[in-house]
């Protein structure tokens, strides 16, 4: 456990991927089995128990402090399972403990307590009542340092939160031994804890293992960003267009296991099973094979914007009532497998008339093919992306973002290859703000302030005042990022922490272009919208703050929703 | 009759003060006569007419404001009982950094002690605290909260060697304190058997050298060129905690940031400062040693001057000790103005 511990600790601090990932390839190095496949378990959220409340961890440190010390302790920390972890005494240990006659003393002839290794804990996790659970938390905490009992704290409460993705933790098993990391996730889903199979294979002493899941998760295809100049390159003969629709990407596999009962599952892109999240959608999966789409909120015939799909996303009960409110909705891009036939091989032109013909036998007015977008030329299919609505996608149009030009000739390859598919997104909206606010940025921008919060105008009770909007940290060269920096160094007028207020007024103050892709009411932010992927679009050194924009502008593209495509834009020109 | 201990000591707006022997303890602001604890630069002032302290702590002064410090030095031996007025001085090991002492004061059969800063964990680089039993203990309480324990210094180390290992392409900047931290964690590298160069940033070349001419080895601790920044791949630099990620820092080869300090046992002050790698290295009392220290001293009062007064008062009452914060000013910011945590800034 101290050595998986010390992993959690360096990892929650470190914020570079590569350095994650060689610190996670090191611990697999020098962990025995099953100890290091538990390790991947957790971090790959494939542990099997159910986690601990914080209540069980309040009443544990509860008994053991005195509450007032407690209090004032938590109040400095701030986060429960850290202050447990840090003021949890030994037993007998008095500088802490209440000042109660009825606490005894515990000798000091005890053996000290043994400490668990990770395997321990999760075999106990898995095996213990809930009545018997309390009793062993509490020996584990006596038994470890300050770091160790934090691991144990967040790994039963499943709060892991150390910055490392499974995706991430697949990846550094796969470099143990020189494999891509789709191979990996190829196999994963028909493995189980402690993948023993798993690190012989990678470290070269035993056969690749099978894939014995009747449903697996394949790595889905990615496109790359349609740049000016890639249109000279492409001839538009060679490709085809559908919508970008603004959900979230999922793929869902349907097979039968050795028993013939049909095993059915949804998978998020990264390849985290999420079946349990959508069952009305599960349900509606009466096919063989795998296909790629996107999920969507489909509300009498009409797709709803994604701001209504985030209501259904992140719910920790799936009631039928929020299934009702919030009908899943899979709108299909691609196949990939069919029976026991792989088709990822063929062309995506005859993969699709597979999909249509799929989609067609099913049925089911929850699953529906993504429309094709027709043209000739580029030109076509820019006036397309300009106005969906009189392109074909009508009142859906809201949902959006863009096209995906695919060449018809492109197989299914895992991951973003190079040259066959683009996503051609629709121009982001863009608002000029003023800076308020710069934060020290994390790892490789530690020393620069790269993280600007900033405001527009509004009418305040004591007249016009500036009211915080948004904050971006990209979007700009690390030329002007060096610009920026000392720009915040250089108009301090308080520090609190990391983060630097600047100066800004009616006659001073830096205008920034802020491009953000759209908007939503939000109660957590003072001016009572929250921006989505705000970026830094351009740095407007010459504008005076008096002519940045108003809340008004932003309450605009609120009411309209998102049927105009870059209002501001023309508003500029 | 036995004297109150406030006929011994009392609290002034300069700091602690000795009506019977006429003297301040650490002031914040000139005085006639002041006797010093230790070097730190919110203990340690200039400008005193004379000052009594230890030699060390006289040298310390030298080193950073000059010789002309204060009107009058006298060096304390310590262990030895001098007469002041009206009352009997006596300065004793602190184990805080080099040369700190707590001073003790007797008058009428009560032994009041101010202990300064200190700390029970073992050091290279200062001589080990040595419990002086008492009537009245004054204490400071910088890490008073039972959720600071501060671990081996040596396993901290070792967390950094192994950083060093893992990613020898990055340099390593160490924040810590210009004096005591500093040459703390350069003398526990070389116990660690660390001997490759330790890289100072030039504000820690001056008390550094000075340790060394103290007899402390330290090995070679060259002064970072700014021309050899980004050469530096693989090396360990150690420079004051508001140069860790300032411009100064951005030159070296894709740096790792570390500080050695008592707060990084908090994951949001680590954070919150940018740290990568957080050493938890205190030159202060942990809260165990806190309590210990209250307890051995078999003080019957205590008085709290700055930190996290309140839980170490509380703690005291509910042990049947009589206890009272001082709500002391002016300590715990020593020269580390923009990073410092808010509430203290040596540890």
């Amino acid at each position: 456990m101290n050595r998986f511990a010390a992993l959690l600790d360096r990892l929650a601090y470190e914020p570079r991927r590569n350095a994650k990932l060689r610190l996670i390839m090191d611990y697999f190095r020098h962990t025995p089995d099953p100890e290091r496949g538990y390790a991947l378990a957790a971090m790959t959220h494939a542990l099997m128990f159910k986690e601990a409340k914080p209540g069980l961890i309040r009443g544990l440190a509860e008994e053991r402090t005195d509450p007032e010390l407690f209090r004032m302790s938590y109040h400095y920390v701030g986060d429960l399972a850290e202050t447990v972890a840090l003021i949890w005494p030994a037993p007998g240990h008095e500088s802490v403990a209440p000042a109660s006659p009825e606490t005894p003393p515990i000798g000091h002839n005890n053996p000290p307590p043994h400490v668990p290794t990770l395997t321990e804990v999760v075999e106990t996790l898995a095996t213990t009542s809930k009545s018997d659970l309390p009793a062993k938390v509490a020996g584990w905490l006596d038994a470890l340092d300050e770091t160790g009992r934090w691991a144990l704290l967040k790994l039963i409460t499943r709060e892991l939160r150390v910055g490392v993705s499974a995706r991430l933790a697949k990846t550094a098993v796969a470099q143990l031994g020189g494999i891509e990391p789709d191979e990996v996730e190829l196999i994963w889903h028909g493995l189980e804890a402690p993948y023993e199979d798993l690190f012989a294979w990678v470290e070269g002493r035993g056969p690749k293992p099978e894939s014995g899941n009747p449903a697996p998760f394949r790595p889905p295809m990615l496109s790359h960003p349609l740049e000016e100049e890639d249109f000279e390159k492409l001839d538009a003969a060679d490709f085809l267009a559908e919508w970008k629709w603004d959900g979230i990407r999922l793929q869902a596999v349907s097979g039968h296991d050795s028993h013939g009962r049909p095993v059915r599952r949804i998978y998020s892109r990264t390849g985290e099973d999420v079946s349990r999240a959508f069952p009305d959608l599960v349900e509606a999966l009466n096919f063989e094979g795998a296909i790629d789409g996107e999920l969507l909120i489909v509300r009498d015939g009409l797709v709803q914007s994604f701001n209504v799909l985030q209501q259904r996303l992140n719910r920790k009960a799936v009631t039928p009532k929020l299934i009702a409110e919030f009908p899943a909705h899979l709108r299909v891009y691609d196949v990939l497998t069919e029976g026991a036939e792989d088709l990822r091989d063929l062309p995506f032109a005859e993969r699709r008339k597979r999909l249509e013909a799929l989609v067609a036998r099913l049925g089911d007015p929850r699953i529906d093919l993504s429309p094709m977008v027709p043209f000739r030329t580029w030109e076509d299919l820019a006036a397309a992306r300009a106005n969906p609505a009189s392109a074909g996608a009508g009142p859906d149009a809201d949902a959006i973002e863009g096209c995906m030009v695919k060449r018809a000739s492109s197989p299914y390859l895992p991951g973003r290859p190079k040259g066959y598919w683009y996503k051609w997104k629709r121009d982001p909206y863009l608002v000029d703000a003023v800076m308020m606010y710069g934060q020290r940025g994390h790892g490789k921008r530690s020393s620069f302030y790269s993280d600007y919060t900033f405001g527009v105008w509004r009418e305040g009770p004591n007249g016009e005042e500036l009211v915080p909007v948004g904050k971006a940290y990209h979007g700009f060269t690390d030329e002007e990022l060096v610009k920026l920096d000392r720009y915040v160094r250089n108009h301090t007028v308080k520090r609190f922490g990391p983060v630097r207020e600047v100066e800004y007024g009616k006659d001073r103050g830096l205008v920034l272009e802020v491009a953000f892709e759209g908007l939503q009411r939000s109660t957590r932010h003072k001016s009572g919208v929250a921006m989505r992927f705000p970026r830094i679009s351009r740095i407007r050194w010459d504008k005076p703050a008096a002519e940045a924009d108003r809340i008004e502008t932003l309450e605009k593209i609120l009411e309209r929703g998102e049927k105009e495509i870059h209002p501001l834009k023309e508003q500029e020109t | 009759m036995a004297l109150r201990s406030t006929d011994v000591l009392t609290q002034t707006p300069q700091g602690l003060y000795c009506p019977l022997g006429d003297f301040h303890i650490d002031p914040v602001r000139p005085v006639k006569r002041a006797l010093i604890t230790h070097g730190h630069s919110d203990h340690a002032r200039s400008g005193h007419n004379a000052v009594l302290a230890t030699g060390e702590t006289l040298r310390i002064m030298d080193v950073r404001y000059g010789e002309d410090f204060a009107g009058r030095k006298q060096e304390a031996p310590l262990g030895e009982s001098m007469r002041l007025g009206d009352v009997s001085v006596r300065f004793t090991p602190a184990g805080h950094v080099l040369g700190s002492a707590q001073i003790s004061i007797e008058a009428g059969g009560t032994r009041v002690v101010v202990s300064g800063d200190y700390k029970r964990a073992e050091d290279p680089t200062c001589l080990p605290y040595e419990l002086v039993p008492c009537d009245v203990f004054i204490t400071e309480a910088t890490f008073g909260l039972p959720v600071f324990r501060h671990p081996d210094a040596r396993a901290e180390i070792r967390k950094l060697l192994e950083s060093v290992a893992l990613f020898p392409e990055r340099t390593h900047i160490l924040g810590a304190y210009a004096l005591g931290k500093a040459q703390r964690v350069m003398a526990l590298l070389r116990e660690e058997g660390y001997d490759r160069p330790i890289h100072l940033h030039g504000a820690m070349e001056r008390l550094t050298e000075f340790y060394k001419s103290e007899g402390i080895s330290l090995g070679a601790t060259p002064k970072v060129m700014a021309s050899e920044r980004s050469k530096l791949a693989g090396a360990i630099v150690i420079c004051p905690p508001s140069s860790m990620q300032d411009l100064w820092s951005r030159r070296f080869p894709d740096p790792v940031t570390c500080f050695a300090s008592g707060w990084m046992r908090v994951r949001a002050r680590a954070r919150q400062k940018g740290v990568e790698l957080p050493l938890v290295i205190s030159d202060h009392s942990d809260w165990d040693d806190l309590c210990r220290t209250i307890r051995e001293t078999g003080a019957g009062e205590v008085w709290v001057t700055h930190g996290q007064e309140d839980a170490l008062v509380h703690w005291c009452t509910t042990h049947g000790i009589k206890a009272r914060p001082l709500h002391m000013l002016g300590y715990g910011d020593e020269g580390e103005a923009e990073d410092a945590p808010q509430s203290g800034g040596e540890a």
